[in-house]
């Protein structure tokens, strides 16, 4: 296309910290949206897209690269740009018609003109009748509605949704998402294009021309997945199927040769490989389901659906059980492997076995024991551990990654943990056997 | 009763540990005092003295409305001082490492302390009717401020990141911000902490209108200066007039301006949910129904509030840089900080050179009464303790009865302990030991208010589940104690107790000298030292038992409460 793009963003990079606890929040993005389209930047959790979103309006000032509007650096917040955000954002003590004023209030505009642009928006977004009635009166779903009618008050250009319906019930997200379908295709709003940010791969594919993939550790655009179906598109139609479950496979990804997979120890050279963040009672709960399937294999994405989990914890489920080798993963599919099977059998005490010899493996594990080994009264402080990882995570990430090593490890009976002392231990048995 | 939690939130700064900010601003204090105390040598040797108090209960509408004054203007210093200092030290991160510290400190200066060093710099400018005028109105507002300010301060700070966000992109102009995010968002901790001011205010009025600096002694008209001559001539019909026009005032002000103004800010609360039973006010609804108030609010007030955010809104746009920039340091700031730096160090040396002149007894005499103070803090916290954890469990485990009780208590805890006292002296200075029971009976009557609140919330806050698990598993008595009631209030305990035992500490100054009777008496303890060289214009013993007090005081914050806060908030929290 010859027509310059609507934003383009060029070589944007965000780190924080210093030295060497520098973080990679995204790296190396580059993304144009032209007029007219609708893009949808879908990713686990953690995987910075966010972060982009927040860079691409100017509210967060990248570290590096720049993004450009109409040819023009974004420096500062965009104003032709405007954002609708997961908790509405709204001020509890105005009424309904007020937020939507205080937006054209701060571009000056006389208080006769506000109140009519007020009312007619929030008429258009099926809210009249509720002008003074104030955020906390209203479901969540029409609160979001007064939400959408700020953000289009501003006549914004670019029109950001950051995850504008994972706060809302099913039945108001899906009646929202029709509503907004309907503003944008007839063109009833200036909007020139969209870009939403959502964890939801169905509903990316439901209302977004493009939908580009993101993944994490560092936060990166792995995928540009062009979705050419015709509005309305419907759920069950092979179409739209076959999209979702290709963004599901470009996601979950394939499993990796085994030393890929699982990274380098803390504080040796190379990828730390981090703990997704689950419970273990999931991961049991997953590989028994898993086991009672034909063939003990499944759709990802027809997973989502028969589990009433989201897609985003199961992504994770699923790269704990690859990482454990209890599953693999393979363009979309999940399948069983004969360790999972085993484990899915098995009793209490011998998955407690299992279990802890798996994760003995992980190079994350693997170091937190050695170093329990070798300190004194083979225990140490929560801190002194956090400060260790903290030259592999940021802080927040390090902290978390304690938590889900001290879930498992108490679980494989392999560390033990004193919320009291704050001190992590190793279980008697391994002591022992360190003696 | 989520009020109360809010009334009494206290200030401890989240897990911070000793830094260089704290020494720094520890050593700045030192060298103000130093260099206010070294002027204060050089002016008082001369003498006058300045009013004379009529002790009949005619002068009192005059001398309540002189008070009332003080303390008005007093409160809106310190109102201003709140938004602004409070702002500067939450959107400035390398400001809030100096801020927030020095905050922490001037906290538990002792009000005393600060008279010489404000009395001698504002006398050196004007005239000394007015600058004693001033100092009045300075020494309420150093017992006013703290609170405001840190309550301001962790509003600002806990604002949600994605209003703050929504504010940026929809170009909200600053003072936009201010009035319909930043504003509404303090209110309600603003309004408590304004009452808890005002309350603190009234607590050392007295010290605040009458004060001997060296040889001058000022008598400033005024309801505190009232009680206290009258306490000094031992005219027991004058102090019962002033007891009752304070109690007067204090109830009034209740009614017609603190209960329609939590009345009103109920719409600020944050949660998305209506409230069980919000804050009410007679008055408020009257106000609310007036047409008068209706019509002048539609004609007059909003189209000059319309003209007057419009022009501000034009006259200060939204700024156009990123939310979240990075600080940059110039190059004339570091000039400036490596002269303040400087300037410390050699006003450090000097005010150190200075208490170096006192003699070893001295020394052995603060040693002694801070021993002596701490036990009588101790003592009081025990006390107040004792009788405030069944009272306050059985008000709080029942509604009804906490319902009618708890604004009375407020109004009661909002009279001042030192309007109190001389009758109390009265009572024991015969006895022996009388004196250092009349100081713990101050302290705790200064002090429990904080205790008994947090624990009728912290009672009130139990989970009925918990007390029905309790029941069905037949817990009783001491073991229903120790299982449950004891654990759950634990975190309001140690709330309210690092207040009242701040303010225990700050009232011994009051309480350790008392002039009764037409006679000085003290008791030996830390306070009386600073009072006694206060009076006797001994600045380098003010100084010197001044900086002790601080220090004791910062040392057992962070050794003892807020290692307790951070156990109470990790285990005992029940959210």
């Amino acid at each position: 296309m010859s027509v310059s793009p609507l934003l383009d963003v060029r070589g944007v990079n965000q780190m924080y910290g210093s030295g060497e606890r520098r973080f990679i929040a995204v790296q190396n993005i580059q993304l144009s949206i032209h007029e007219g389209e609708f893009v949808a930047l879908v990713g686990p959790s953690g995987c910075g897209k966010s972060t982009l979103l927040r860079i691409i309006t100017g509210l967060n000032k990248p570290s590096s690269g720049v993004v450009l509007y109409r040819d023009n650096v974004v420096s500062g917040v965009n104003p032709h740009a405007t954002i609708v955000f997961q908790t509405f954002a709204l001020f509890p003590w105005l009424t309904v018609q007020a937020n939507v004023e205080v937006a054209l209030k701060a571009r000056g505009l006389p208080a006769g003109e506000r109140s009519q642009r007020a009312v007619a928006l929030l008429d258009k977004v099926g809210l009249d009748g509720f002008e003074n009635a104030y955020p906390r009166e209203l479901s969540g779903g029409m609160r979001q509605k007064v939400g959408f009618a700020r953000a289009m008050a501003v006549e914004p250009e670019l029109l950001c949704l950051d995850e504008p319906f994972s706060a809302l019930d099913v039945l108001s997200a899906e009646a929202l998402r029709g509503e907004l379908l309907e503003l944008w295709t007839t063109g009833q709003i200036p909007t020139k294009a969209i870009l939403m940010v959502t964890h939801n791969i169905e509903e990316a594919v439901m209302l977004a021309d493009r939908v580009v993939v993101m993944e994490k550790e560092p936060g990166r655009i792995v995928a540009d997945i062009a979705v050419d179906l015709p509005y309305p598109r419907r759920r069950k139609s092979p179409e739209f199927l076959a999209k979702v479950d290709l963004v599901y496979a470009t996601l979950a990804g394939q499993t990796q040769p085994e030393t890929l997979e699982l990274g380098s120890a803390p504080g040796e050279p190379g990828r730390t490989r981090s703990l997704p963040d689950v419970p273990v009672a999931n991961i049991a709960g997953l590989l028994e389901t898993l086991a009672e399937k034909p063939g003990n294999r499944a759709d990802i994405y027809q997973f989502v659906s028969e589990l009433k989990v989201d897609s985003d914890h199961l992504l994770l489920l699923t790269e704990a059980v690859e990482l454990l080798g209890f599953a693999i993963v393979d363009r979309g599919d999940i399948q069983l492997t004969p360790l999972g099977q085993t484990f899915a059998d098995a009793s209490i005490l011998a998955r407690k076995e299992i279990f802890a010899m798996r994760i003995r493996r992980l190079p994350l594990f693997h170091w937190l024991l050695s170093i329990l080994t070798k300190a004194d009264k083979h225990e140490l402080q929560w801190d002194v551990i956090q400060t260790a990882l903290e030259l592999d995570f940021p802080p927040a990430d390090a902290e978390k990654q304690i938590d889900v090593a001290v879930d498992w490890g108490r679980y494989a009976e392999l560390i033990s943990y004193d919320d009291g002392r704050e001190v992590i231990s190793l279980e008697g048995g391994l002591v022992k056997e360190a003696a | 009763m989520s009020d109360l939690k809010e009334l009494f939130q206290v200030n401890v700064p989240a897990q911070r540990r000793a830094t260089l900010a704290d020494g720094v601003a520890l050593l700045s204090l030192a060298v103000a005092f130093y260099g206010g105390l070294t002027l204060a040598n050089r002016f008082f040797t001369g003498s006058a003295e300045t009013g004379q108090i009529s002790l009949s209960p005619g002068a009192l509408p005059v001398y309540t409305l002189y008070s009332m004054g003080r303390m008005l203007i007093a409160y809106l210093l310190s109102l201003a001082f709140t938004l602004v200092y409070g702002r500067m030290a939450a959107y400035d991160r390398q400001a809030e490492k100096v801020l927030m510290p020095l905050l922490d400190v001037l906290q538990s200066v002792p009000i005393l302390s600060f008279l010489p060093v404000v009395l001698i710099s504002l006398s050196a400018v004007m005239p000394q009717r007015f600058a004693a005028e001033l100092t009045s109105v300075v020494l309420i507002f150093t017992s006013q401020a703290w609170n405001m300010t840190f309550a301001w301060y962790q509003s600002l700070t806990t604002i949600p990141k994605e209003l703050r966000e929504a504010s940026a992109i929809f170009r909200l102009t600053p003072w936009m911000r201010f009035k319909t995010m930043e504003l509404p968002f303090g209110a309600i901790s603003l309004i408590w902490n304004s009452m808890m001011s005002w309350a603190g205010g009234w607590f050392f009025l007295m010290a605040a209108e009458i004060f001997t600096v060296g040889q001058e002694s000022f008598r400033l008209p005024g309801l505190g200066a009232y009680l206290q001559a009258a306490a000094y001539q031992d005219n027991l019909p004058a102090i019962g007039w002033g007891l009752a026009t304070l109690v007067l005032v204090i109830v009034v002000m209740d009614q017609w301006i603190w209960r329609p103004l939590l009345a009103w800010a109920d719409r600020f609360k944050l949660e998305m949910v209506e409230s069980d039973n919000p804050p009410t006010s007679w008055f408020y609804d009257l106000l609310r129904n007036a047409s008068l108030v209706g019509w002048f609010q539609r004609r007059i007030a909003s189209p000059l509030v319309e003209r007057f955010d419009g022009w501000l809104i034009q006259r200060y746009p939204a700024a156009d840089e990123p939310a979240a920039q990075s600080q940059r340091k110039g190059a004339g700031l570091s000039i400036f900080m490596l002269l303040g730096a400087g300037l410390l160090l050699f006003g450090g040396y000097r005010a150190f050179a200075w208490m170096a002149t006192l003699p070893a007894s001295a020394w052995m005499n603060i040693a002694w009464g801070l021993l002596a103070t701490t036990a009588r803090v101790l003592i009081s916290l025990v006390i107040a303790l004792a009788w405030t954890i069944p009272v306050g469990y059985a008000i709080g485990s029942n509604p009804r009865t906490a319902a009618w009780l708890q604004p009375i208590v407020q109004v009661v805890a909002s009279l001042p302990a030192t309007a109190l006292f001389p009758v109390l002296v009265a009572a024991l200075a015969a006895l022996a030991g009388g004196l250092n029971l009349a100081a713990v009976l101050l302290m705790l009557m200064g002090t429990q208010w904080y205790l008994l609140f947090n624990i009728i919330a912290g009672a009130a806050a139990i989970p009925q589940d918990l007390k029905y698990t309790t029941a069905l598993l037949g817990i009783k008595g001491w073991e229903r104690w120790k299982t449950m009631i004891l654990p759950s209030l634990f975190p309001f305990i140690i709330t309210g107790a690092i207040t009242a035992s701040g303010g225990a500490w700050n009232a011994s100054i009051v309480a350790e000298y008392i002039q009764f009777g037409g006679k000085t008496m003290q008791v030996s303890g830390i306070g009386a030292i600073i009072a006694s060289a206060t009076h006797n214009g001994d600045y380098p013993l003010l100084l010197a038992s001044t900086l002790t007090m601080i220090l004791a005081v910062a040392l057992i914050n962070r050794l003892l409460w807020r290692r307790l806060y951070r156990v109470a908030e990790e285990r005992f929290r029940m959210e």
